[in-house]
């Protein structure tokens, strides 16, 4: 039983934020046709997960949001930067009560001393599943996925027992890349591993490059049907 | 325009009956041989002839609705086609502009000068025009690897995707004395000839295929399934000469480069996916891959057709 953890907020805010919703995944599909690739676990089987992605572009989560089946979708809160999403206006309006996102506060600063792993466990206690994307930020380098920060350890840390999806997102850099604001319409893939979980005596150090080649395995499979782009 | 009317009902009862056909013997097939889903070929029939429902339902909608419903249908079908294609080549974000452009404005350019009926700009706007001011957009971000590469694909994918498909909506623009008011149905002929020729070279290929053509590039395609797909496909054109201008053995003749063009056009198309190591271009349509793999010969026929009926059969 997934408990439901939506903002209490007015019937026209919620219904705004629905149809809001519908318009971002119509629009997603318009441009990307995007498909999700199931690897090595069923999408409709129920259960808690904190989905991890690579993160190159604003459109990410809302191609893994768009892909996950409704019931899902409904319980998955993507985690997400305060200092951007919860600025207010239109973009804390899409962040809260459309994607319903987990705002982290990640200026670590020492007046408001906050801490986003306790923010996130708590959230998964609350029933809610998470999308996290490891990079710490979107990645605008050249480098294909940059190294993992430690925080998807400590939150495997703290909640064993809850499965850690790997994804891929593939080619979404193309539809969007670093600077642009026009997207292009090109075809766009989200690849889903098998959950994996943390090892009773693995390291840091062994646990993040486990998570990390999850991912590259799965862009991997993503370019094994195309040839590799520059 | 009653003509018009009646055929374009009796064109689209045809189709329709021809479907019940094959959604009968699909479900016939699936009861007997795979209740459980467990024959590959089968299930893939079935999805190819539901699809093909959907496809006829949404021509059928278009030309109803006329000119407006055509366009609309063909410049959405180029749209999704560029989409496929693009994804599939080595453009780079060096090149983000030159997509903005080919998607945004040349691809709803091309099929405004349709609309307007300009023949004299929309016959060179993307092969002469686009093709020299495209590479000057890439040009200018200054970033040479793979340049030629990448500007020879992208104009290959405006000329596939949006030149050649728009000829298909543009065999409205053609002027025939006598034969006022049913473009549409020169359309129709196009679409039905070429679908029925890949349909029945599938069949024939099956049914006694031995020696394959391309073995490289395509080995489905055999020399049976070739020439019985393509003999009947003739024949099936020469039977619809009624809804065309064309005389009996003209229409044969006509479907016959139809058919040829569309055989060809599938190799080249085929070619390319070998090259990129793909086995559709995209996923879009269930059972047939995505819209170029459905609209890829219609779309080497469509110039060639628009192009023989307009120096023959059209005036100005």
């Amino acid at each position: 039983m997934i408990l439901s953890e939506r903002p209490k907020s007015s019937f026209p805010r919620r219904l705004a934020a629905g149809v809001c919703g519908h318009a971002i995944r119509l629009f997603a599909r318009l441009v990307t046709a995007v498909r999700p690739v199931w690897q090595g676990i069923d999408p409709a089987q129920g259960g808690q997960r904190i989905y991890f992605a690579n993160h190159a572009s604003h459109g990410d989560f809302i191609l893994i949001w768009s892909t996950l089946p409704e019931r899902q979708r409904r319980a998955t809160r993507p985690v997400a930067g305060a200092d951007y999403w919860g600025k207010g206006g239109l973009r804390s309006f899409i962040g809260r009560d459309v994607f319903h996102s987990l705002l982290i506060d990640r200026q670590r600063n020492e007046a408001v001393r906050t801490d986003p792993v306790g923010q996130m466990a708590a959230a998964l206690d609350r029933g809610s599943s998470l999308i996290l994307f490891p990079e710490g930020t979107r990645n605008t380098t050249d480098e294909i996925l940059l190294p993992l920060k430690s925080g998807l350890f400590h939150l495997a840390s703290a909640r064993p027992e809850v499965d850690l999806v790997p994804v891929w997102i593939d080619n979404l850099n193309r539809v969007l890349p670093k600077g642009a604001v026009i997207p292009v319409p090109l075809m766009c893939k989200v690849l889903y591993g098998a959950p994996m979980r943390l090892q009773p005596d693995e390291t840091k150090t062994a646990f993040l490059d486990r998570a990390r080649q999850a991912m590259l395995d799965l862009r991997q499979d993503a370019n094994d049907k195309g040839e590799e782009r520059a | 325009m009653e003509q018009a009317r009646s055929d374009l009902l009796t064109v689209i009862a045809g189709i329709g009956g021809l479907l019940i056909i094959a959604s009968l013997a699909g479900w016939l097939l699936q009861i007997r041989l795979s209740p459980n889903g467990e024959n590959a070929a089968i299930e893939n029939l079935n999805d190819r002839i539901r699809s093909w429902w959907v496809m006829v339902l949404a021509m059928s909608l278009a030309f109803v609705g006329g000119k407006t419903g055509v366009l609309l249908l063909f410049g959405f079908c180029s749209f999704a086609a560029l989409r496929e294609f693009m994804t599939l080549t080595n453009a780079t974000r060096a090149d983000h502009w030159t997509l903005v452009g080919a998607f945004f404005v040349v691809l709803p350019l091309q099929y405004y000068l349709i609309w307007i009926e300009w023949y004299g700009l929309f016959s060179i706007f993307i092969p002469v025009y686009v093709f020299l001011l495209l590479p000057i957009v890439s040009a200018l971000r200054g970033e040479t690897r793979n340049f030629l590469i990448r500007v020879a694909e992208m104009q290959w994918a405006l000329m596939i995707c949006v030149f050649c498909a728009s000829h298909v909506p543009a065999l409205l623009t053609l002027k025939i004395p006598g034969y006022e008011g049913r473009n549409v149905l020169l359309i129709a002929f196009l679409v039905i000839v070429v679908q029925l020729s890949d349909v029945l070279q599938y069949v024939w290929g099956k049914l006694l295929g031995r020696r394959k053509i391309a073995p490289a590039l395509s080995p489905s395609k055999t020399v049976e399934g070739f020439l019985g797909g393509t003999l009947t496909a003739i024949a099936i054109g020469a039977a619809l000469w009624w809804m065309t201008p064309f005389a009996p053995l003209q229409a044969a003749l006509m479907a016959g480069v139809i058919t040829m063009m569309g055989f060809f056009g599938g190799l080249v198309m085929s070619a390319i996916k070998r090259d990129r190591g793909v086995k559709d271009w995209g996923h879009m349509i269930a059972g047939h891959g995505g819209f170029i793999d459905r609209l890829d010969s219609v779309v080497f026929a469509a110039p060639f057709f628009f192009h023989l009926t307009r120096y023959y059969w059209s005036i100005g």
